[in-house]
């Protein structure tokens, strides 16, 4: 790893210094844009030789903290390894080089594929039908929203609110704010998990769905969720569950089983296409048969073995988003899928609850694990013990990366103090664990011996602690050349 | 932690006063000692009517972002325009220059349901030694 921070591209500058020529224009080309739209002064772009370009981004890669590089254990964004054969399918040029205005006779094998993976889905889940348009988690929640709306505009008895576990993800209760419905929460049980009675007291005529993520953010399985859906169904309302946890449940159960009446699924986090800056990202809503109708156009349809695109429905909420996704994501969960199987899908659950669990009890000795109990393919610890010698699970975080290992997700679920949530995904091996359960112990040690070397992490990195609260007050997030003042302001200072 | 006597709390850590008939709400030293370095600060705007228990203003810190709940239902008067401009009040001055907005209540009742500051010390120092945290 380079551990020297690298400058920006901007301070490598020398002028007159070029990678490429761009031809002199042509005089119709001078001609061709009008001349108030016409600049008059050269755009201040760095002026650098394309060695310098290279070097200067492969560096920056080099600095990164990835899941090919690390340990990676964020819990909640599931950041499993991509395995390179979906890498090398998906560039494919009959994939990589399609173009989404192809009539559909010609992409037939294509079409093909984007049918299988929702009968893949459907199979996976027990929903009764897919729509892969989604390109996001969060827009897979507003598609599910706008299907609970249109569902009870049908039956003529419009509904506003939305009931939301506080240990949800934090996307339902902002997607459901930005469908316009009212969001009340519902305030778990002592358990962890969601209460019954709780849930039966916030019931009411205008609750349109109760969004619950299961697992939940804690890593429970919510036990009571047939009761659950049972009850939500008889007071008319539907059960959306987020399924970014999917990948504690792969061949072992099924939301359509549990009452599930939609979800989205998030491909980058369960079925291992890139995540995170490395997106984009897919987030397909599955629907029981009885909400069908109400999926996006357009969709998928096979008649005898050929396949087109169903662009109108009377029911549909419409199109959410440019043709049919981010398709080049859709086939590296294809070929993941379809390499791996149902048994080898089931394995990957299974692995993952293990490993979680078998980092649980290395950790929760040290680092108590609010309502212990069996995980699943997470779990939160609470970093409060260290609080005495001053140290926060912020600090913790930071050291963790002196030890080569990217920090957990910090102070989320809220229900928790000094949250620490890890989630080690299935690939990961038992010396890979026991490396990270050794180093958050050997942390846990250094806080009560030498608390400044955690308060004062990382020590080599090549950037030490970042001033996050000026970054957040006052952000800088363009470079403007020395001197000169920014043109566009994106802040007006106070 | 400094809780006045002089004011009345919520178990979502906010402080309400009564000030000529109008409620002036803010959060708790406890609340902006958790949420750390406050970054932003969302206010309603003024005429807006809030009920009890419900969101009325969000802040962000460092470490997440947070709902702040009306104490009691009634109609947004006025609101402290220099917070979202210096976030940092809130962490400097509480219960002073930090205030959020005040509030005409429209069921005074609600007043009284509210946690005297000795209630308030009781629930903090429960919630700091819990087993639930």
């Amino acid at each position: 790893m380079a551990l020297k921070p690298e400058p920006l591209i901007f301070e490598r500058s020398v002028p007159g210094r070029r990678a490429y020529r761009l031809p002199a224009p042509t005089a119709a080309g001078e001609t061709l844009l009008p001349e108030e739209h016409r600049r008059q002064d050269a755009p201040p772009l760095p002026e650098v030789a394309e060695l310098d370009v290279v070097r200067h981004f492969t560096r920056l890669s080099q600095l990164n903290f990835s899941v090919d590089t690390q340990f990676y254990p964020l819990g909640s964004c599931t950041m499993k390894y991509n395995p390179k054969l979906n890498e090398r399918i998906a560039s494919w040029s009959r994939f990589a080089q399609m173009h989404p205005m192809q009539p559909a006779p010609t992409v037939q094998g294509f079409l093909r594929l984007l049918d299988e993976l929702e009968q893949a889905l459907c199979r996976i889940t027990g929903m009764a039908a897919f729509t892969l348009q989604p390109a996001a988690g969060a827009q897979g929640e507003l598609t599910g929203l706008k299907i609970i709306r249109a569902h009870h505009r049908l039956k003529r008895k419009p509904r506003s609110t939305i009931l939301i576990p506080d240990s949800a993800h934090g996307t339902n209760p902002a997607s459901a704010a930005l469908s316009g419905f009212r969001v009340v929460e519902l305030t778990s049980g002592a358990n962890g998990r969601l209460d019954l009675e709780e849930l039966r007291a916030k019931l009411s005529d205008d609750v349109a769905a109760v969004m619950l993520t299961n697992p939940n953010t804690l890593g429970l399985f919510e036990r009571d969720i047939a009761a659950i859906a049972q009850l939500v169904h008889s007071r008319g309302a539907l059960v959306y569950m987020d399924g970014a946890n999917m990948n504690a449940l792969l061949g072992i159960v099924r939301p359509g089983d549990m009452g599930v009446d939609l979800l989205q699924l998030n491909l980058h986090k369960t079925f291992s296409t890139p995540h995170g800056g490395g997106g984009p990202g897919a987030g397909p809503v599955g629907v029981t048969k009885a909400l069908e109708d109400f999926l996006p156009v357009p969709r998928v349809r096979k008649a005898g073995t050929r396949f087109r695109w169903e662009e109108r429905s009377t029911r549909s909420i419409g199109r959410v988003h440019g043709f049919y996704g981010n398709t080049g994501v859709l086939v590296r969960a294809y070929v993941y899928i379809r390499t791996l199987g149902r048994e080898g899908l089931q394995r990957v659950s299974r692995a993952a609850l293990i490993n979680a669990n078998y980092l649980k009890a290395r950790l929760s000795k040290t680092f108590p694990v609010p309502f212990d109990q069996h995980c699943l393919h997470e779990f939160v610890a609470s970093l409060k013990p260290l609080k005495a010698s001053g140290v926060t699970a912020w600090d913790v975080a930071k050291r963790l990366l002196d030890y080569g290992f990217y920090a957990p997700t910090v102070y989320f679920p809220l229900v928790v103090d000094e949250a620490f949530m890890i989630e080690p995904t299935e690939t990961e091996s038992k010396e890979t664990l026991d490396a990270f359960a050794d180093a958050l112990l050997r942390i846990a040690d250094e806080a009560r011996t030498r608390p400044e070397l955690v308060t004062h992490a990382p020590q080599q990195m090549p950037v030490a602690r970042l001033d996050e609260v000026k970054a957040a007050r006052e952000p800088d997030l363009r470079w403007t050349p020395a001197g000169a003042p920014d043109p566009h302001p994106l802040v007006t200072a106070p | 932690m400094e809780i006045p006597q002089a004011l009345r709390y919520t178990k979502s850590h906010e402080w309400a006063k009564q000030d000529g008939g109008e409620i002036v709400v803010g959060i708790t030293a406890h609340a902006q000692e958790e949420l750390r370095d406050v970054v932003y600060v969302e206010l309603p705007p003024v005429g807006k009517a809030v009920t009890q228990g419900e969101p009325a203003a969000v802040v962000e810190s460092v470490k997440a972002a947070f709902d702040i709940y009306a104490p009691v239902s009634g109609t947004v008067t006025k609101v402290n325009e220099a917070i979202p401009k210096s976030p940092q009040l809130v962490n400097q001055d509480c219960y002073g220059q930090g205030w959020f907005f005040v509030l005409k209540p429209g069921q005074p009742a609600e007043w009284n349901a509210l946690m005297t500051a000795d209630a308030y010390a009781t629930l903090i120092q429960t919630h700091s030694s819990g087993s639930g945290t």
